[in-house]
């Protein structure tokens, strides 16, 4: 059996999943980053953007991210962020709606995350 | 029926109808002191994972950081109030607020200027009728607060101790909060946010005898503290206004009970005054009876002679 870490994706006031995974994508300021089973202790800020956590059993859970932290160590990793979401957690057509009254607005920000919320949408 | 005896009926329903809505009161803050403890309960995992991750970075690195340094002479500190919006929770907001007036006390006898920070309407306004300078006050969210309300009330705060005390920032900053120890005990506590002390918080984590490993930082230790430390903050403060929340209906909660309780008592007492005075009305009226029963008696008998 392949090796494992256990993924707990935390956001500010409840835990949005948890479990066994065999690989996790996720984008640091300084670019994306695959953390996969033995990794050598990180701890980095992460930009707003879809994360991929691929399960032991060969699912893949994609969720969107708001800012926070990626923080591993022994086999262990977690994901802090103020707001997280579940690919399937995400209503497409909301998020559509707000994107383009973000566009409309000119609000950078709620632009990011509506847009953010359409990729990991996507990528499910 | 005699006055007195309509008086004292009056008065029961009166305080019946109190007690009824005490009662209502007390079991609506019961199902929310539930619901504000779930939500303590929920936010621990982040609040944990975060003090983790700044005892990794403060003690993995040498960085040295605004927020981690004490200033060398301390001229002026930042005290977040927290407080509710509304009142019916026995001496819930008086604590509180003596606990933060003994606070800003010791810090003013240290030499320091206090800048005070309120949050909820109740501790605004016993602030304002003494005119006393607020800072900045935040309203309309105690009774259940979001993450968004914390960020919010934690933007300024943050603001002042990046700045330079010179120019108006502050050095320390402080927060007095009501823990919530259990449904029956909730105590008014104070403590330092800011600047942090790494020992302090590597002793709260609750993993004390593990050895934290030597982390890659990305993209550097600086940077990640940077950004960690006022997500601490902020998550810190959102703890403190679960607790406080979660204090405020249980000590509601205790104050309707004994509001209820006090209600009931009364009844009883109106009831026992009321049934007493009817039963003097009575008395009254059979002795008027017997008494004119018997003045007749005597008249008869007088005119049979």
């Amino acid at each position: 059996m392949a090796a494992e870490l256990h993924v707990a994706l935390v956001a500010a006031d409840r835990e949005v999943w948890s479990g066994e995974a065999t690989l996790v994508v996720a984008r640091t300021t300084s670019g994306d980053i695959g953390v996969m089973p033995g990794h050598q202790p990180l701890l980095g800020v992460l930009e707003s953007g879809p994360v991929t956590i691929r399960t032991s059993d060969g699912g893949t859970v994609v969720a969107a991210v708001h800012g926070g932290f990626i923080s591993f160590a022994d086999n262990k990793l977690s994901l802090l962020a103020e707001v997280a979401e579940l690919s399937d957690e995400i209503d497409v057509h909301r998020a559509e709606r707000k994107l383009e009254q973000a566009k409309a607005e000119g609000d950078a920000h709620a632009e990011r995350r509506a847009d953010v919320r359409l990729r990991a949408a996507a990528g499910r | 029926m005699g006055a007195q005896l309509r008086v004292y009926k009056r008065r029961i329903r009166s305080v019946t109808a109190t007690k009824k809505i005490t009662k209502a009161m007390e079991m609506i803050a019961a199902s929310r002191v539930v619901k504000a403890q779930r939500k303590v309960a929920a936010s621990t995992p982040y609040a944990r994972e975060l003090t983790r991750a700044v005892t990794a970075v403060g003690t993995g690195s040498n960085t040295k950081h605004p927020l981690t340094t004490e200033a060398d002479s301390p001229s002026r500190a930042a005290v977040l109030l927290l407080t509710s919006d509304r009142g019916l929770a026995g001496a819930f907001n008086s604590n509180a607020i003596k606990a933060a007036e003994q606070l800003t006390e010791r810090l003013e006898r240290d030499g320091r200027q206090v800048d005070t920070y309120i949050v909820g309407r109740r501790g605004l306004a016993h602030y304002n009728f003494r005119e006393r300078k607020v800072v900045e006050s935040f309203a309309g969210f105690t009774d259940e607060p979001a993450y968004a309300d914390a960020k919010k009330v934690a933007a300024p705060l943050i603001e002042a101790i990046e700045k330079d005390t010179a120019e108006g920032g502050v050095d320390e900053l402080h927060i007095v909060y009501t823990e919530f120890v259990s449904m029956m005990t909730q105590t008014a506590v104070d403590s330092r946010l800011l600047p942090l002390s790494l020992e302090e918080v590597a002793q709260e984590s609750t993993t004390k005898d593990e050895i934290l490993p030597l982390y890659d930082f990305e993209p550097s230790a600086e940077d990640v503290l940077d950004a960690l430390l006022p997500r601490y903050v902020e998550s810190r403060i959102y703890n403190a206004l679960l607790q406080s929340a979660a204090s405020k209906h249980a000590a509601t909660r205790r104050a309707m009970k004994s509001a209820t309780d006090n209600a009931g008592e009364l009844i009883n007492t109106l009831s026992r005054l009321a049934n007493a005075a009817r039963q003097a009305e009575i008395t009254q009226e059979i002795s008027e009876i017997v008494g004119g029963a018997s003045a007749l008696a005597d008249a008869n008998a007088g005119s049979d002679n």
